[in-house]
């Protein structure tokens, strides 16, 4: 359980996906998110579905995992929907009661900009279910390494990301300690309301601060003594290596623009729906 | 002189800022090549401190430390101190960095810039040496105590130290962790030569060092090899300190009028010298 903790959301098999070079993956989940922007039609997400189908099959990701990745969102999607469905103005009535007005362009748009975030999410929840949290913060800092002429800490962001992984699971087991040893003590975690709960947190709060503090000073000296200074001259144990695969999959994703691009200008916005 | 100085400490003292007394005063001693040294000392007496100088993690108020010949004092000379003289530290937990056990290794590599061709095999023999190479992939946080210090190790082997020092390295740990623990250093120093600064309050580890340093309030007050420390029981106790288990059987029986002889440390020693007064006799 701890372990599957570390790994976020992390779907560890051996795929197509999952071997690619994260930088290419999260270059191309931006990519990814620009061409949802750009799709304003039914064809145009049909095309969007077919290519997020197509790179959960590669990754072998179970379409229904994936789709869990939305259930998070329901309140948003909920009230994205309701708020474009009523507040948008049109000239084709299809219901109007009280103050409520319902029109088609309202309800299209309704339709499409809940779309939009569905999609957004299935992109970037296909990256991080890919993408261990190591690779994605070494791709990160890979990436961002340029922004360090302007002083932007991409080493220092990807340092910090690997520590906090590293550290999870053994302050979570510090907690299930300290909870335990507090229960021993006659603390009650789970009865009473909120603020009775909220109020019984502080002596289990308290004492994982102090240790935390207490294991990020040892930390700081035991990477000082191992001549840790910072991320210049530093060389690096994994290695990024972008391979045929790699340009395959870009190859993909451009496909799928100029698709998007091509259904933009050619068929009429006003089309069926 | 075919031994080199590997560790010099010329009067050293150290204070902490704010502290109304020092915590280390007119330390004076050599640890040559090769030497495994053990320093002693209760609680409090200045033992840890003094591990810190010597890595350059403090620097003395007063005095003057030399590893391998670099003046730690000197800010240019602080990552070739520590390169040359990897520390263990006490908490297993608190001194892995990485996610995955080769990756920590490689840690103290990436940081020195040595290029990534190279790393591997010295990440590997690393782990090898320490009989970790099993766990390369693990994650650290599911090995146990021993382990996770053997990782530490590993790390600081990667680096080709000429010098270990371990700060109570196996004072959180298990007795057969601590053995474990242990007994990968004492190879270490056995096979490849590194010298060793293994700090403690456990008198069976310090019993089997070439050397021991006792630190009481922050001064040496004995220093010799563990029989010379251990023959003056009465001020080992002094100092707070225990006597091995043996040594103290056999200052008792002696009180009792057995003719043991002096400097008994281990309980096979123990064995032998009962053995020599009293023989079997064979049945028959």
């Amino acid at each position: 359980m701890l372990t599957n903790l570390t790994m976020g959301q992390y779907y560890p098999v051996d795929s197509l996906v999952h071997r690619l070079d994260p930088r290419i993956k999260l270059v191309l989940t931006l990519a990814f998110i620009v061409s949802v922007f750009l799709v304003n039609s039914l064809p145009g997400y049909l095309l969007i579905v077919g290519f997020i189908f197509l790179a959960a099959r590669k990754a072998r990701v179970p379409f229904r995992l994936l789709l869990k990745s939305i259930r998070p969102l329901r309140m948003i999607l909920i009230f994205t929907f309701v708020l474009n469905l009523f507040f948008t103005a049109g000239d084709q009535v299809l219901l109007e009661f009280w103050v409520i007005r319902i029109t088609s362009e309202s309800l299209r748009q309704a339709v499409f900009y809940s779309l939009r975030l569905v999609f957004l999410v299935l992109g970037t929840s296909l990256l991080t279910l890919t993408t261990s949290p190591v690779a994605l913060s070494d791709g990160l800092e890979l990436l961002l390494g340029p922004l360090k002429k302007i002083r932007f800490p991409a080493h220092e962001l990807a340092m910090m990301m690997t520590i906090a992984l590293r550290f999870i699971p053994t302050l979570l087991d510090e907690t299930d300690r300290i909870m335990k040893a507090q229960m021993a003590r006659g603390a009650d975690f789970e009865s009473g309301n909120l603020i009775a709960r909220a109020r019984a947190m502080v002596p289990l709060l308290v004492p994982l601060f102090v240790s935390a503090f207490r294991r990020a000073g040892d930390l700081a000296m035991a990477m000082e003594s191992r001549c840790y200074h910072g991320g210049e001259g530093r060389t690096r144990f994994r290695v990024l290596k972008i391979t045929r695969m790699d340009w395959n999959a870009c190859l993909t994703v451009v496909l799928l623009i100029v698709l998007i691009i091509l259904e933009r200008t050619f068929v009429p916005a006003s089309f069926p729906f | 002189m075919n031994t080199q100085v590997r560790i010099q400490a010329n009067n050293v003292s150290f204070t902490y800022e704010d502290a109304p007394s020092p915590a280390l005063s007119q330390v004076e001693f050599e640890v040559r090549e090769g030497e495994f040294i053990a320093v002693l000392g209760h609680n409090g007496s200045g033992k840890s401190t003094l591990a810190k100088l010597l890595n350059a993690l403090y620097l003395p108020t007063e005095g003057r430390i030399l590893v391998c010949g670099f003046d730690t004092g000197k800010e240019e000379n602080i990552w070739e101190v520590r390169r040359r003289a990897g520390m263990i530290f006490q908490n297993p937990d608190n001194q892995i960095v990485a996610t995955v056990v080769k990756e920590d290794v490689a840690f103290g590599l990436e940081n020195l810039g040595v290029p990534t061709e190279e790393m591997y095999p010295r990440v590997e023999s690393a782990l090898s040496a320490v009989q970790m190479n099993r766990y390369a992939d693990s994650a650290p946080h599911l090995l146990s105590g021993g382990q996770k210090q053997r990782v530490a190790v590993a790390g600081i082997l990667a680096m080709e130290p000429s010098v270990i020092i371990a700060d109570e390295a196996t004072a959180m740990l298990d007795p057969s962790g601590r053995r474990e623990v242990l007994e990968t250093v004492r190879s270490l120093n056995r096979n490849k030569g590194i010298t060793v600064v293994w700090i403690t309050h456990f008198m069976e580890e310090a019993a089997q060092a070439d050397r021991i340093l006792v630190v009481s309030d922050g001064k040496i007050v004995v220093s010799g090899t563990p029989r010379e420390v251990f023959e003056d029981i009465d001020r080992i106790r002094d100092l707070h300190l225990d006597v091995p288990r043996m040594t103290a059987l056999a200052a008792e029986l002696r009180k009792e009028g057995m003719p043991l002889r002096e400097g008994i440390l281990t309980v096979e020693e123990m064995a032998e010298e009962v053995e020599r007064l009293c023989p079997l006799k064979s049945a028959t």
